[in-house]
C-alpha cells in the first residue's frame, strides 16, 4: 500500500511540470498558435528563476522566506514573458512561419538555460554548481501537517504550493474555455480567425495575450522543476525532453485543460514506471519510456479518424493570420 | 448637437507585395544578418569582455584553423544540408514534416543494424554496403509516410504526429543499443572496428571526402527534382493552394504520400551516411538535432538548394565558431545556440517586410475629404 503511494506521489510530482507545459500550451493552441517553443520557454521560465534567486542570495544574509519565493517566481515569469513575447512578435504581427519560429525558440531558450546554467557561478567568480539551498527549502515548504496525516495524507498535502497551482490553473482555464464569453472568443480565434475578426473580435489581441499567457504558465514548469524538484539545483539539459513530453499531452488530452490533469500524472508515471517495477531488463525500461509518445500518437490518429469536431486541433492551429488574404 | 467625429484612419496599413525586385529583397536579408550578427556580437562582447575581433579570429580558428577542422567542419555541413534538402519537398508543399530527427536515426539504425548483424557473416563490403544505404533509404521512407498516410486518409495533423516519432525513433535505438550493447553499458561503441565492414571508404586518406561528394550531388539532384521535373511542379502547386491542384487535376493524396516517400528516402540517406561514412556507431543522439536544424536551414533559403549550402555553412561556421569562443573564454558553449537562436529570429522577422508593404496614414488633404 505504502508502495503503490510512493508510485502515486512520484506521478505527480513528476508530472506537475509536464501539467503546466501542457495547460500552457493548451491556452496558446486554443489562439491558433502552435507554440513549439514550450520546451524552450520552460527552460527560460527554470534558469530566469535560477538567476532571480541566486541574486537575491547573494545579497542578503537573512533572506525572508516571502521574498524567496516571490523574487523567483516574478523572475521566472517575466523570463517566459519575453520568450512568449519574441514567439508572438515574429508570428503575430510579423506574421512568420510558427513552425519555424517556435523550433528556433527552442533552440534559443536552451540554449539561454544551458548557457546561464553553465556560466552564472563563472561570471561571479565562483566555482561548483548551482544550489540555492534557502530558496529551495523555501519552494518545498509544506502544510504544517502533511506528513501527520499517514500515508493519505502525504498523498495530497506534500507538495509545495506550485503543485496545487497547476491544477487550479487547469480548473480555472477549463472554466474559462467552456464558461465565459473570453473563452469562446478564444476558441473562435482558433478555428477560424476571419469570423472571429468580422464578428468584431480583436484577434490579434487574443492571439497575443493566450501566447503570452500560456508561455507565462508553461513557464512555471520550469520553475517547479528546478525549485521543487531539484531543490534550487541546475543540471544542463537536466530537464531532459519533458517539454516535448508537455506537448504530447495536449494532444493526449484533446485540448482540455481539465482532462490534462489525470493526463499529465498518468505521463509522469509512465515517465518514471521503470524504476518502480522490480527485475525489469534495461530493454524493458526504455519500452516503456516510448510508451507516452506512442499512446499519444494513436489518440491523436483516433481523434482524426472520429472527427468529432470537439475532439480536433483547432481548427486554423499554425496558420498565420492575415485579414486581407482570402 | 454634437457631430459624429469621422473615426480616422488607423496609423498604420499594412498590404501585401506582388513581388519584391530580387535585389531589394536580398538587401532586406543582408540588412537583418548585418543586425543580428551585430546583436550577437554585443552580447558576445558583453559576456567576454573581449574585443569583437579576437573574438571574430577566435571563430574562426574553431572553424577553418587546421585541414582537420575544415574537414570536420564540411562533413558538418554536408550532413545538415542533406537533411535540409531532404525536408524541403515537403516543406515547399506546406507538409510540415518536423520528424526529420526520427526518419535520419531510423534510417541510421537500419545501417547499424544490418552492419552489427552481417559483420560476422563473410558479405564483403561491395555487398553489405549496397544493402545498408537499401535498408536505411526503406526504413526513412516507411517512418516518413506513416504520418504521411495518415493525412492524406484523415487529415491528421502532421507536425504533431511527425514530432511524436522522433521521440518513438530515439526509444526504439535505446531499445536496440540495450539489447545490442555487450554489458549493458548502454553504449554500443564503434560497430566492426577491427574488420570495417559496413565502414564507407576513405578517399585520399580521409574520411568523410565521399560524405561531402553524395551530398553535393544530392543538392544538384534536389535543385534539378524541384525546378525543371513535373513532380517537383506538382508539389509548388499543391503547397500554394490545395484547391488549384485539384481543379488542375493534382491528385493531391498521391503527391503528398509520394513526397514523403522521397523525403524520408533522403533522411534515410542521410543515416546512412552517418553511420557508414562517420560514426560507425549509433546513439540516440547521432542526428544531435540536425533534424530541426536543418528545417530553418531550409527554410531560411526559401526551399532553394543552392542559397541551402550558404545557410547550412553560416549556421555550422557559428555554432563551431561560438563553442571555440566559448572554449577559450570558459563560458559554457550554449552560446552557440542562443547566437543561432538570435540569426534566425532576425532572418525570421525580416521576410515580413519582403511579403508586406507598410502603408503609413497619409496626412493633409487626403484624410480631409
Amino acid at each position: 500500500m505504502t508502495k503503490i503511494i510512493h508510485i502515486l506521489i512520484a506521478a505527480i510530482v513528476q508530472g506537475i511540470p509536464l501539467l503546466f507545459g501542457a495547460t500552457g500550451e493548451i491556452i496558446t493552441e486554443k489562439s491558433g498558435n502552435l507554440n513549439l517553443g514550450i520546451p524552450g520557454i520552460m527552460y527560460v521560465g527554470g534558469i530566469s528563476g535560477i538567476v532571480g534567486g541566486y541574486l537575491y542570495e547573494r545579497a542578503t544574509d537573512t533572506p525572508n522566506g516571502f521574498l524567496l519565493v516571490l523574487i523567483p517566481l516574478l523572475s521566472s515569469l517575466l523570463g517566459s514573458l519575453l520568450m512568449s513575447l519574441i514567439y508572438s512578435f515574429l508570428t503575430i504581427t510579423l506574421r512568420a512561419n510558427q513552425n519555424v519560429t517556435g523550433l528556433a525558440l527552442t533552440t534559443f531558450g536552451i540554449g539561454v538555460g544551458n548557457f546561464f546554467g553553465g556560466s552564472l557561478l563563472s561570471m561571479f567568480g565562483e566555482t561548483g554548481s548551482i544550489a540555492l539551498k534557502e530558496t529551495g527549502k523555501a519552494f518545498r515548504t509544506t502544510l504544517p501537517f502533511a506528513y501527520s496525516l499517514g500515508p493519505v495524507g502525504e498523498l495530497f498535502f506534500s507538495y509545495g504550493f506550485l503543485a496545487y497551482t497547476a491544477i487550479i490553473i487547469a480548473v480555472v482555464a477549463g472554466i474559462i474555455f467552456n464558461k465565459t464569453r473570453v473563452g469562446l472568443n478564444l476558441k473562435s480565434v482558433g478555428e477560424n480567425p476571419a469570423t472571429a475578426d468580422a464578428a468584431g473580435i480583436n484577434v490579434t489581441k487574443y492571439k497575443y495575450f493566450a501566447t503570452c499567457i500560456g508561455g507565462m504558465i508553461a513557464g512555471l514548469g520550469g520553475l517547479y522543476w528546478v525549485m521543487d524538484y531539484t531543490d534550487g539545483a541546475w543540471t544542463n539539459n537536466g530537464f531532459g525532453d519533458r517539454g516535448w513530453l508537455a506537448i504530447a499531452i495536449v494532444i493526449f488530452a484533446i485540448w482540455r485543460p481539465r482532462l490534462a490533469i489525470p493526463s499529465a500524472f498518468l505521463f509522469g508515471g509512465l515517465y518514471i514506471l521503470s524504476v518502480f517495477i522490480p527485475g525489469l531488463t534495461s530493454w524493458m525500461k526504455e519500452a516503456i519510456n516510448m510508451l507516452p509518445y506512442l499512446v499519444t500518437i494513436i489518440v491523436l490518429c483516433t481523434v482524426s479518424a472520429r472527427k468529432k469536431r470537439e475532439n480536433l486541433p483547432p481548427a486554423s492551429l499554425g496558420l498565420s493570420y492575415f485579414r486581407e488574404e482570402r | 448637437m454634437m457631430e459624429a467625429k469621422p473615426k480616422k484612419e488607423p496609423l498604420i496599413h499594412i498590404t501585401k507585395r506582388d513581388v519584391m525586385p530580387l535585389w531589394k529583397a536580398i538587401l532586406v536579408r543582408v540588412i537583418a544578418i548585418a543586425i543580428a550578427l551585430a546583436v550577437s556580437a554585443g552580447l558576445v562582447v558583453i559576456l567576454t569582455q573581449k574585443n569583437p575581433l579576437e573574438i571574430f579570429s577566435a571563430m574562426f580558428n574553431g572553424s577553418f584553423g587546421t585541414p582537420r577542422k575544415i574537414l570536420n567542419m564540411l562533413q558538418d555541413v554536408a550532413m545538415l544540408l542533406c537533411i535540409a534538402l531532404a525536408v524541403t519537398p515537403a516543406f515547399r508543399m506546406k507538409f510540415w514534416n518536423i520528424g526529420a530527427e526520427g526518419q535520419v536515426l531510423m534510417g541510421a539504425l537500419a545501417s547499424a543494424a544490418l552492419m552489427y548483424f552481417l559483420g560476422g557473416s563473410g558479405l564483403p563490403n561491395g555487398v553489405l554496403i549496397p544493402m545498408m544505404f537499401i535498408g536505411s533509404l526503406a526504413v526513412g521512407m516507411i517512418w516518413a509516410v506513416i504520418p504521411a498516410i495518415f493525412k492524406a486518409i484523415w487529415n491528421t495533423n502532421e507536425t504533431l504526429f511527425t514530432l511524436m516519432m522522433n521521440y518513438v525513433a530515439m526509444q526504439i535505438i535505446q531499445i536496440c543499443i540495450a539489447s545490442w550493447a555487450t554489458s549493458g553499458s548502454g553504449v554500443m561503441g564503434v560497430i566492426n572496428l577491427n574488420t570495417k565492414l559496413g565502414w564507407l571508404p576513405d578517399l585520399f586518406g580521409q574520411k568523410y571526402i565521399l560524405n561531402i561528394i553524395f551530398v553535393a550531388l544530392l543538392t544538384v539532384f534536389v535543385f534539378i527534382y524541384m525546378k525543371y521535373s513535373k513532380q517537383g511542379y506538382e508539389i509548388a502547386v499543391v503547397g500554394e493552394s490545395e484547391n488549384t491542384a485539384r481543379y488542375i487535376g493534382i491528385n493531391v493524396k498521391k503527391v503528398i504520400i509520394r513526397t514523403m516517400l522521397i523525403s524520408g528516402a533522403m533522411c534515410g540517406f542521410a543515416g546512412f551516411l552517418l553511420v557508414s561514412g562517420a560514426s560507425h556507431t549509433i546513439t540516440k543522439d547521432l542526428a544531435g538535432g540536425m533534424g530541426f536544424t536543418a528545417i530553418m536551414v531550409s527554410w531560411l533559403a526559401k526551399f532553394n538548394p543552392a542559397i541551402m549550402v550558404g545557410t547550412s555553412f553560416l549556421l555550422v561556421f557559428l555554432d563551431k565558431g561560438a563553442s571555440s569562443i566559448a572554449m577559450e573564454c570558459r563560458l559554457n558553449e550554449s552560446v552557440g545556440e542562443i547566437i543561432t537562436g538570435i540569426i534566425i529570429f532576425f532572418i525570421i522577422g525580416c521576410e515580413f517586410f519582403i511579403r508586406y508593404k507598410i502603408n503609413f496614414r497619409s496626412s493633409g488633404k487626403e484624410a480631409a475629404k
